[in-house]
């Protein structure tokens, strides 16, 4: 055919352990890339002008911060080390990120990195080991209790693991309008409608309704799941790995969706995702975590163009195309494969 | 040669409250031993719910009906319990769509993988925990010796994907059905994930199928290519042909949903595309 025969596309060799090795023990370099000069980050130490005072930044082109995390670090400890003894798990390790109200922070990185971890930290669920975590300006401490009530509703999660997270012997319906029942006085009609209307906006229909989670594909379990987040109008949405089970034009659908809200009620959100394309589309900042650790942030579009880190690098390259030349060469390749097999069985 | 696993006329509904709710619609399928087929397609079309009809693992509301379903020969639509048990989970696996649901909380990791090695090859005691070390390693899971001692919460999202794949290939199937078995995957992970099950399908013939949503994914496995749309297959073709030449509206409009295709901010849908279409003519 096109006679190449080089082992597929040349950009997609390299493995996680190829790419990141040196880089991740000098963490020195490889912190903010590209950190945006126009964003009152706090500096690597965590360290702010005026600490743990409210935080409140001049309508500068950053815009005015709405989440921020300072030093997070959560562990697990998880019995196993070899003599049945405890081990300690540091899932995050050290994390600094902030968000401006109405923009979305993507955070991409290898399975296991502590995306999740973090993201549960950040909607109140779990208290981080040290660190703070300001939400608009305000640093919440949950170790303590329970954040109040007003507070989390404004910042609502979507879960990685949509059956987990929905109840299986609770209708779809009850599933969206129970949020409604517990922060707001709705009349029973109008809860009604709203979530009728939620389950049309996210691509379901109104006779699934009265039907139970089980009954649903895993794609449309995971538009319940954001449906029920967007019930409540939050301010912030940690959307962890929202659009994984959804084929292009319903991920397209939901997509346009949370951009539309963004738009006219001034959402942030914070992005989960694996799909590069899929963040390269919808990120003002991107966030790129390696073992608990940031190894590089910066604006979608300098991440993009110029990533520093090897990781980065290693993940651009290993995203799969959908290039003519080379699915041609992958199949030429399979099919002379298969030629030499049946020719050394014939000549056996 | 005949393919190791046909399906024709597969039909599955469910019953609702609201009357019986037709998931697949008259399927046809087939793969051969060591070829990669993928399906995808809509969300909600059928695909996980036609091969869960090939594992037997619908639900009592679940009607089944079939021409022909026929594994390795055998008729998968008239095996008694015994033979079933002998086919399911042995011979044909599934790697199913939420890894997170699909693993008991109750049992570590470890004790679900030997489960499987002693159910299905007898084997037991520091064999299986070695092969189950063995299998963790391949499927790219740090400290796999520690990872035996975890329950399924204490692990990410594509840790529990990876021990079921793990799980999945354990016992070298002749048929792996693969829902989505990457989704929770960052790319380097899935690419040495689906390297390895390419690697199993040359070495042992193992035959694919590959539910999948990423283009990229089945560009870079697939021989061949079904797409599924409101339970009916709307499009079957070489992946060359698929990419190169799709000939069904569905199937273009789909493609023109990619990320990458967008214009500004807004995404394209099927809807949009369809739109288009009429639009013309209105
Ligand atoms: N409850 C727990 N107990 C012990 N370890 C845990 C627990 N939860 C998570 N971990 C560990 O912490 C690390 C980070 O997990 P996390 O779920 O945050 O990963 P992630 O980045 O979301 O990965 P993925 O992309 O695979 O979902 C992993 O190594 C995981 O095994
Ligand atoms: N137990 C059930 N009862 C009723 N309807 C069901 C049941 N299981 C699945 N369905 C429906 O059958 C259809 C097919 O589901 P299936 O899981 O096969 O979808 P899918 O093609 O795998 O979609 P996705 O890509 O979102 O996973 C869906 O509309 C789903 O709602
Ligand atoms: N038990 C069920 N009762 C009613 N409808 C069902 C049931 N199971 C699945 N469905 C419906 O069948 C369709 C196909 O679902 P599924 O095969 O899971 O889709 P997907 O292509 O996303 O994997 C969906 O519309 C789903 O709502
Ligand atoms: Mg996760
Ligand atoms: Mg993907
Ligand atoms: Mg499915």
């Amino acid at each position: 055919m096109n006679g190449r025969d080089d082992d597929t596309p040349g950009q997609r060799a390299t493995t996680a352990a190829d790419g990141i090795g040196p880089g991740v023990e000098s963490q020195q370099g490889v912190e903010p890339a590209h950190a945006e000069p126009s964003q009152a980050r706090p500096d690597q130490a965590g360290r702010r002008p005026v600490e743990g005072a409210p935080v409140r930044n001049g309508p500068g082109p950053g815009g005015d911060i709405v989440l921020e995390g300072r030093g997070i670090t959560r562990d697990y400890h998880v019995s196993g080390g070899f003599f049945g003894g405890r081990k300690t798990v540091h899932a995050v390790r050290g994390v600094d990120f902030s968000v401006a109200r109405g923009k979305t922070l993507a955070i991409v990185g290898e399975s296991g990195c502590g995306k999740s971890t973090l993201a549960r930290i950040i909607t109140l669920i779990d208290p981080p080991t040290t660190g703070t975590l300001l939400i608009e300006g305000r640093p919440v401490q949950i170790s303590g209790g329970r954040p109040p009530r007003d507070l989390r509703s404004r910042v609502q999660i979507v879960f990685q693991n949509p059956h987990g997270s929905l109840n299986p012997r609770q209708k779809i319906g009850n599933v969206l309008m129970e949020p409604l029942e517990l922060n707001t006085d709705l009349p029973a009609a109008e809860r009604r409608d709203r979530a009728r209307g939620m389950l049309e906006k996210v691509g379901l229909l109104p006779e699934h309704f009265d039907r139970y989670p089980h009954m649903f594909s895993g794609g449309q379990r995971q538009r319940i799941a954001i449906a029920r987040a967007l019930m409540v109008n939050p301010a912030i949405l940690v959307l962890d790995e929202p659009v994984s089970a959804l084929d292009l034009s319903v991920q397209a659908q939901v997509l346009n969706l949370l951009a539309d809200l963004q738009k006219e009620f001034g959402l942030t959100y914070v992005f989960i995702s694996h799909d590069l394309s899929v963040v390269r589309h919808i990120a003002d900042d991107v966030m790129v975590m390696l073992r608990g650790e940031v190894v590089e942030r910066g604006s979608r579009d300098a991440v993009f163009a110029d990533p520093q880190h090897a990781y980065t690098r290693t993940l651009f390259a290993a995203t799969p195309v959908t290039n003519l030349d080379a699915i041609r060469a992958r199949v030429e390749r399979k099919a002379s494969r298969r030629r030499a097999m049946q020719e050394q069985v014939a000549s056996r | 040669m005949a393919p190791i696993l046909e399906i024709r006329n597969l039909s599955v509904s469910f019953e609702t409250s609201t009357g019986a709710f037709h998931a697949v619609k008259g399927i046809d399928l087939s793969v051969d031993r060591g070829e990669v087929l993928a399906i995808v397609g809509e969300s909600g079309s059928g695909k996980s719910v036609a091969m869960l009809a090939v594992m037997g693992l619908l639900p009592d509301t679940a009607t089944v009906t079939a021409d022909v379903m026929s594994f390795a020969g055998r008729d998968l639509k008239t095996l008694s319990d015994s033979e079933r048990r002998a086919i399911i989970g042995r011979e044909i696996t599934m790697i199913f769509q939420e890894p997170m649901a699909s693993l008991n909380p109750c049992y570590t990791v470890g004790f679900q993988i030997e489960e499987v090695l002693r159910l299905h090859l007898g084997m037991t005691g520091r064999s299986a925990r070695t092969r189950a070390v063995e299998l963790l390693t391949a499927v790219g899971l740090p400290e796999p010796a520690d990872k035996l001692r975890s329950y399924p919460h204490q692990l990410s999202g594509g840790q529990c994907q990876r021990v079921m794949i793990a799980m999945a290939i354990a016992c070298n199937p002749t048929l792996l059905i693969a829902d989505e078995p990457t989704t929770a995957l960052d790319v380097t992970i899935q690419k040495q994930i689906l390297d390895l099950l390419l690697s199993l399908q040359e070495e042992h013939g193992m035959a694919l199928i590959l539910i999948t949503h990423d283009m990229g994914v089945v560009a870079e496995t697939a021989d061949r290519v079904v797409v599924q749309y409101q339970g009916r297959k709307m499009e079957e073709a070489s992946v060359l042909n698929l990419f190169e030449a799709p000939q069904n509206p569905y199937t273009r409009a789909l493609l023109s949903a990619l990320p990458e295709n967008a214009t500004g901010r807004r995404l394209s849908t099927v809807r949009d595309y369809m739109d288009q279409s009429a639009g013309g003519a209105s």
